[in-house]
């Protein structure tokens, strides 16, 4: 098991090959990324910040979580912060486990826990110059 | 003294990443809370926001030391 918040850009497929192996008959990779309309208004990029140090423990205590429900060490997560652009990659989950339906469920506990407790906020920027904080839609 | 980070909207709105609030042994969560609200632009803090205590949340009645690292969380936005 391994979580991070990092300011630099994400690449999943190194997250991946990070879980796999041949013990594991299943991967589930979840890739969250920028999207280019929320509630309407065209986004042009966004900022991410965190109170940096419960992030990376709230991180690292869900991740913890999952592995112990669903009884697997393969699962590793990455938050990036900073400047993003459209289509760049905000989260990375990857799960291997023997089967298939242990590792989805775990990779879903995972990004639905952290989008209600990791102390991450977004600021978006819109094509037509203004900016606001959003949140996530409340459970 | 207890010192009191704040992250985006909120640190937008008082103007500052953190405040020191001056509150009596044994105060709680709450008093902290009283004494932010009661600053210039302290109402954009909502009455019940989520809060951490030393990097983990925290109720409102739960009893602070001097040395303790109190934060108000606005609504997340992670993932």
């Amino acid at each position: 098991m391994r979580t991070a918040i990092v300011d630099r850009p994400l690449d999943p497929c190194a997250l991946l090959d990070e879980v796999a192996s041949s013990r594991n008959g299943a991967s589930v990779l979840f890739v969250g990324t920028v999207r280019d309309v929320n509630d309407g208004a065209e986004v042009s990029g966004l900022d991410y910040s965190a109170y940096q140090g419960m992030a990376e423990r709230e991180l690292g205590a869900i991740a913890l979580e999952a592995t112990r429900r669903w009884g697997t060490q393969q699962v590793v997560v990455e938050h990036r912060i900073g400047a993003l652009t459209l289509g760049e990659a905000s989260v990375v989950i990857a799960v291997a486990h023997p089967h298939r339906g242990e590792a989805y469920d775990a990779s879903r506990y995972i990004i639905e826990e952290l989008k209600k407790r990791l102390p991450i906020w977004k600021r978006e920027h819109y094509v037509d110059g203004r900016a606001e904080w959003v949140a996530n839609a409340s459970s | 003294m207890v010192r009191v980070l704040l992250f985006a909207s909120y640190a937008d709105a008082l103007g500052a990443p953190e405040v020191r609030v001056d509150v009596p042994d044994g105060a709680r969560v709450r008093d902290v809370l009283a004494q932010v609200q009661s600053m210039a632009a302290g109402k954009r803090v909502p009455d019940n926001p989520m809060v951490a205590v030393n990097q983990r949340y925290a109720e409102s009645d739960r009893v602070l030391a001097a040395s303790d690292e109190v934060a108000i969380i606005p609504p997340v936005a992670g993932g």
